[in-house]
Parts: structure tokens; sequence; C-alpha cells
């Protein structure tokens, strides 16, 4: 020990030896609990989401404007990038209904016990997973690929 | 002296008029109870949106015509940004700091989803609204 700033951490161990004091891991070396990780990506969608809206007015913008504004829309819903935008659009959906309804259950007072919090939240990122896979799956079929 | 105090706040505390705006829990009820109303349309809106896969405008005018679909769609617009204006004021309020700086981006983003808002619903009025084009036999209009 040469630096006063570390004599906060300095210890003794249960046979009198000084020891260095361990620290709490912070988040760079922090196994992420799955709550933590749901809770951050609730955030994140909400944002999406909020973003996501310019879509859907942009579209019907567009189908009140006429059949050409609507095909641009169209055209770029289709394009790579509109394909993206359109599938991170369903995934953040998914999570943040599910994710939100977790919420609702635990407001409530529902599934806040230590041992339905992780199964529950594993279950929202399997529902995203399912949600998503289905509307495009439907849509791939629908559309003859 | 000190038995008198009855209020568990700072001197400097009340002085500058700081506190609570008692305006929190309506706040988190607002937040709930629109999350509660986009349950069923946001699931509506999904299920429409397949069905609408590659439509063209006449056939998405012709969907909003009913009025059911642009009654769905008003309350799915009205709960969306009134859900996503209470969202992202509080991700603001926790991100942004400086109380002019704060309560400029919260007005703004309250004001956006409101013209945002308005302008998706006249969108969808003015397509209800819309005359039904009868295709007569020869013409592709």
């Amino acid at each position: 020990m040469t630096d006063i700033r570390d004599a906060p951490h300095v210890a003794k161990a249960t046979d009198g030896r000084l020891i260095r004091r361990p620290l709490s891991p912070h988040i760079g070396v922090y196994r992420w609990p799955v709550t933590m990780l749901s809770s951050i990506l609730n955030r994140a969608t909400g944002i999406a989401l909020t973003a996501g809206t310019l879509l859907l007015v942009w579209w019907l913008v567009a189908a009140a404007a006429g059949p050409t504004a609507f095909a641009g829309v169209q055209a770029f819903l289709i394009s790579p990038i509109g394909l993206l935008v359109l599938f991170g659009w369903t995934a953040s959906l998914f999570f943040h209904f599910l994710s939100g309804l977790r919420h609702l259950a635990w407001d409530l007072g529902y599934g806040f016990a230590k041992p339905s919090l992780n199964p529950v939240t594993w279950a929202v990122f399997g529902g995203t997973a399912l949600g998503t896979a289905a509307v495009w799956i439907t849509a791939y079929s629908k559309l003859g690929g | 002296m000190a038995e008198q105090v009855k209020i568990m706040r700072s001197q400097l505390g009340r002085a500058r008029g700081h506190g609570a705006a008692k305006a929190g829990t309506e706040h988190w009820l607002a937040e709930r109870v629109s999350a509660l109303a986009l349950v069923p349309l946001s699931l509506w809106f999904i299920v429409s949106i397949l069905s609408l896969l590659g439509a063209e405008q006449r056939d998405v005018a012709a969907w909003i015509r009913h009025p059911f679909n642009a009654a769905m769609l008003l309350a799915l617009i009205l709960a969306t940004f009134h859900h996503a204006q209470l969202g992202m004021q509080v991700v603001f309020e926790d991100y942004v700091h400086g109380p002019r700086r704060r309560t400029v981006i919260v007005l703004a983003t309250k004001g956006g989803a409101l013209l945002l808002g308005l302008i998706a619903a006249l969108a969808v009025t003015k397509l209800y609204l819309s005359p039904e084009i009868v295709a007569a036999t020869g013409t592709n209009l």
C-alpha cells in the first residue's frame, strides 16, 4: 500500500493478515442479469418505436396523398434498408409489447418474486423471437418470396 | 424551536419553491392506461398490416373507408402518440440535465407528438371520407 487513496481498501483477514479488500465488479466485468438487459431494452425499444411512428405517419400521409406517393413508400419499404427498418420495428414492437405486459403484471403485484423473475423475462425474449419470426414467415409466404 | 418543525423539507428548498410537481401519479397512471389500450390496438394493427401486404393505394383507401378500421386507426394513433410522449418525457428527464434544456426538449417532444398525431389522424380522416372509385369498364383509373 503506497497510495493514501487505497486506505479504505485495507482490511484484516480472519488470520490477522492485512489484505486488500475486494471491489464489487462494475458493468464491464459484471455478468448481466437478464432483468437488467430487459430493462435497458424496454427503454431502447420504446425510443426506437417512437422513431418508428415517423414511418407510420409517412405511410398514412402517402396513402392520403395518392397512388404515386404511396408507391414511393412501398418501394422504400421493400428495399434492403426498408426491410431492415421494418424488421427492427417488428422485433422492437414485440419486445416492448411483451415487456410491457410483464411490467403491467408487476404493477398489479404478480410475478415480482425471485423465482418467477428470470423465467418470465426469458419468456419475453422467447416470445419476441417467436412473434417476430411468425410475422416475417407469414409475410414471406404471403408475398411468395 | 426544534420541536415546532413539522415540515420535512429544508428551508432552502422551501424558499426556492422546488419539490414535487404533484403530477407524478397521473403521469404514471396515464402511461399504464395507454399501454393497456395499446395491447389490443397493436395486435389488431399487426394483423391488419399483414392482411395489407403488397396492397396498392386504392386497397389501403378501401380498407380505411371501413368505419371500424378508421376508428381503430384513430384510436391507435391517439394511444401511440400519448404513450410515446409520456415515455420520452421520462427518458429526457433522466438524461437531460439543466432545467431549461430539459423543459425545452420535453415540450418540443410533446409538441412534436401532438403534431405528428394530428397529421396521421388527418390522413386517416381524408382517406375515410375519400369517395370510392368505381372502376368503369375499360379504364384503369
